[in-house]
């Protein structure tokens, strides 16, 4: 059965579109074909983060409304196989999505990939209903601070009010909890949210607990989903996500004091 | 309860462009006790305020039982100020064959006399204790932005309720879980509504209209399980141990 998985989060910059990145890309290095989509019509991010921006001839929006058929726009993936990216439209806005012409684009999508992750746009308003709509799981990007924690609160009420399974009274959307830029030393000195404090209060499983990790940002400038990044805390914390999203039960990394060796605690001493 | 038409009529109805069913649909009473009073409007408007979700659009059925045998006044008038409050007058009740008249030419329908639920009280009178409807029963988060009203009785709540969300009820209010949001009991101005919490982290409570923010509250009871009760002055929050 294909999966729709929306990555969603309310707040903007919390770090939605790496996690559609990832997610996509560690489920394509795990042999199941997976296609992530761009939702955020006008600003078009994921491609770059794709690194694929230069290959972008047709869009979504183009197959949704102008008679561009799906395989002209689907942008494979040149690093890992079974990986595909239907890139946005940057010169048109979320009016451009109507509510059949994703499903028509998803339904066709299902027939042939295992995995479609929903890149949503920040808010509550049209791109990002549209992209959580037809969601029959939902992956909640929340960074460790109150007012991302909030929003995160309201788009699962959207999510639990609005997507067409609770329209339809089917199966509630099942939702995952994914902690970014979780930072232990900010967190101790309290700067930060517990990852335990923002359990309390969204009351949904954890995917991931993903560490402040500057391979990150150059990852994104560079055009390289952070999942193939060698030894990046930030890639491996994703792949673990994925490993759950998958069924695997793996205890949860980069939670606890990140362990110092034996010069960092010489020069914290001497500090 | 919608009235289920027999087979028969079913496939009668297929040959029609329309079907008519029978169905019973809760409206709220609006007695009027003195139409011509000056400040009728201005006291309706803070009910309205106190609950504006509540009243917001809901269809309004006019007593006129306290009105028999008196002139009848301009309803139009009435129904398009009531209007300027959100509040839709469908129809009179217990009209008498002047103000029935009045009622048809206002283009409202004429009822037959209903059962009635305690209406809601006016200004200073003790509600009608014990003749509530059923309980609602919430099991899953209540989350930043929704609403819940119980519209009738009690509302039950097993599972948090965020920050921003709001909750509200004609009777008690029970969370066995945080209150983070805002709870409104006794919103048809029932004094004897609770707020009952496991832990009392709440914006805003409010008891038949009284309320008070988290500001106004003591610190201590943040985190505690609480009862919120109207004192018959004051929202008054108290600790429940045990």
């Amino acid at each position: 059965m294909p999966k729709v998985i929306v990555v969603t989060s309310g707040k903007g910059g919390v770090g939605k579109t790496t996690t559609a990145a990832a997610l996509a890309t560690g489920l394509a290095m795990r042999g199941h074909r997976t296609v992530v989509i761009d939702f955020d019509v006008g600003l078009r991010n994921l491609d770059l983060i794709m690194g694929v921006e230069r290959r972008v001839v047709f869009d979504f929006i183009n197959v949704i409304n102008d008679g561009i058929r799906l395989h002209q726009a689907l942008i494979k993936d040149k690093r890992v196989e079974g990986l595909y990216i239907l890139p946005t439209s940057q010169t048109r806005d979320k009016d451009a999505l109507t509510r059949e012409g994703v499903e028509r684009v998803i339904e066709e999508l299902k027939q042939e990939f295992e995995y479609i992750i929903c890149d949503s746009p920040a808010g509550i308003e049209k791109g990002a209903y549209m992209a959580l709509y037809f969601a029959d799981e939902a992956v909640v990007v929340t960074n460790p601070e109150v007012s991302s924690v909030r929003d995160s609160d309201r788009i699962l009420g959207i999510i639990n009010s609005r997507s067409k399974r609770a329209e339809e009274g089917l199966e509630p959307v099942r939702q995952h909890l994914l902690l970014t830029r979780y930072d232990w030393d900010r967190v101790q000195r309290g700067d930060m949210l517990k990852l335990e404090d923002v359990v309390e209060i969204l009351a949904i499983p954890v995917l991931g607990v993903i560490p402040n990790d500057p391979a990150v940002l150059q990852c994104s400038n560079l055009g390289i989903p952070v999942v193939l990044e060698p030894k990046s805390p930030a890639g491996e914390a994703y792949k673990d996500a994925v490993a759950r999203l998958l069924g695997q039960d793996l205890p949860l990394r980069f939670v606890q004091p990140p362990r110092r060796g034996l010069v960092d605690w010489l020069l914290r001493r001497s500090a | 309860m919608p009235i289920e038409p027999s087979v028969a009529a079913d496939a009668d109805a297929r040959r029609l462009p329309f079907q008519i069913r029978g169905c019973m649909q809760t409206l709220l009473v609006l007695r009027l006790l003195a139409p011509q009073a000056p400040d009728l409007l201005e006291r309706l408007r803070e009910k309205v305020a106190y609950a504006p979700d509540f009243y917001r659009d809901a269809p309004i059925l006019l007593d006129l039982a306290p009105l028999s045998g008196k002139e009848p006044g301009d309803l139009a008038a009435l129904v398009e100020a009531l209007g300027g409050l959100r509040l839709r007058v469908v129809g009179v009740q217990n009209a008498d064959e002047r103000w029935r008249e009045a009622a048809r030419r206002a283009g409202l329908a004429v009822f037959a006399a209903g059962q009635e639920r305690p209406a809601p009280p006016t200004a200073g009178q003790p509600a009608a204790r014990g003749s509530r409807g059923a309980a609602m029963v919430v099991d899953r988060p209540v989350r930043g932005g929704q609403q819940i009203v119980a519209p009738e009785g009690d509302l039950v709540v097993t599972a948090p309720v965020g920050h921003g969300a709001e909750i509200a009820a004609v009777g008690h209010i029970h969370v066995y879980a945080p209150l983070r949001g805002r709870a409104f009991a006794g919103i048809e101005g029932d004094e004897g509504a609770m707020i009952f919490c496991d832990r009392f982290e709440a914006e805003l409570v409010a008891v038949a209209g009284t309320y008070l923010v988290a500001e106004e509250l003591d610190p201590r009871l943040r985190g505690r399980r609480v009862r919120v009760r109207h004192d018959g002055r004051r929202i008054v929050v108290e600790p429940v141990d045990g």
